[in-house]
């Protein structure tokens, strides 16, 4: 699951490699959820990156890459 | 919703703006012009959703007391670009990015989590000399470190143009 927003120029790298890379993920741009929508996905994000930053990238329910870290990111993918 | 596309050169223009007053002032935006003209587009996007330029790469509240500190150029720029070489987002880098000789790297968040906004501001400072008496308050802009001493911020920050609600008093 990747959270990002929708302005967001290291988000949209994170967002590019995954494609690239040929995984299948959900995402969020958060910034274009309202309300109560917003608040559960800024908890959600919270869970696994205390500063709520922007991308989050939550692998498989298990462990999340903060910020557009390729190599991390690849290698994450690489198994 | 009926809201008005950004225009390639709505763009150009800001991202004109924008470099001159980044090279007046000493700063440099980041030598990849697609990267930067999309940030741009983010930035125009921003304003036109909340009425101001919220950073990009971050969440705005929508409520402009509560954005303030990260309302572009935001108060972590300067730092950011003196220890990571480029500011949160990268649209402005230092020298040895802007010239192609380090490359930018995505840098950790330095504003505090939603939790702890608005709560670490007052550092006290102990002194254990009177504090001096002076005539005037001292004003610093957040966003460049700008001190000055009169009675009233500026209206804009004569270094770096940050508006008057981005001024701390300092002493
Ligand atoms: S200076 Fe950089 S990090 Fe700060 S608001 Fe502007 S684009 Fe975002």
């Amino acid at each position: 699951m990747l959270y990002a927003l929708s302005t967001c120029q290291w988000c949209h790298k994170t967002k590019v490699l995954l494609e690239e890379l040929g995984i299948a993920f959900d995402y969020d741009y958060v910034d274009l959820l309202e309300g109560k929508e917003q608040d559960a996905a800024l908890d959600e994000i919270e869970r696994w990156n205390r500063s709520g930053s922007f991308p989050t990238l939550v692998i498989d329910n298990k462990r999340a890459i903060v910020g557009f870290r390729e190599q991390e990111i690849r290698e994450a993918f690489a198994a | 919703m009926n809201v008005p596309e950004i225009t390639e050169m709505a763009i150009d223009a800001a991202y004109r703006t924008l470099k001159a007053d980044a090279e007046k002032n000493g700063y440099r935006l980041n030598p990849d012009g697609d990267f930067v003209k999309n940030l741009i587009r983010g930035l125009l996007k921003n304003e036109q959703r909340y009425g101001y330029r919220a950073c990009p790469c971050r969440l705005a509240s929508g409520k402009k007391d509560e954005d303030l500190d990260i309302v572009c150029p935001c108060d972590y720029r300067d730092t950011d670009i003196e220890e990571y070489g480029a500011c949160y987002c990268a649209l402005y880098v230092n020298e040895a990015i802007s010239t192609g000789k380090q490359k930018v790297a995505p840098i950790p968040e330095r504003r505090p989590p939603r939790s702890e906004r608005g709560k670490t501001r007052v550092v006290k400072i102990v002194s254990t000399t009177a504090t001096p008496v002076f005539p005037l308050p001292v004003w610093r802009c957040k966003v460049c470190g700008y001190l000055c001493a009169r009675e009233q911020p500026p209206g804009i920050c004569p270094i770096c143009k940050a508006t008057k609600e981005r001024f701390e008093r300092f002493v």
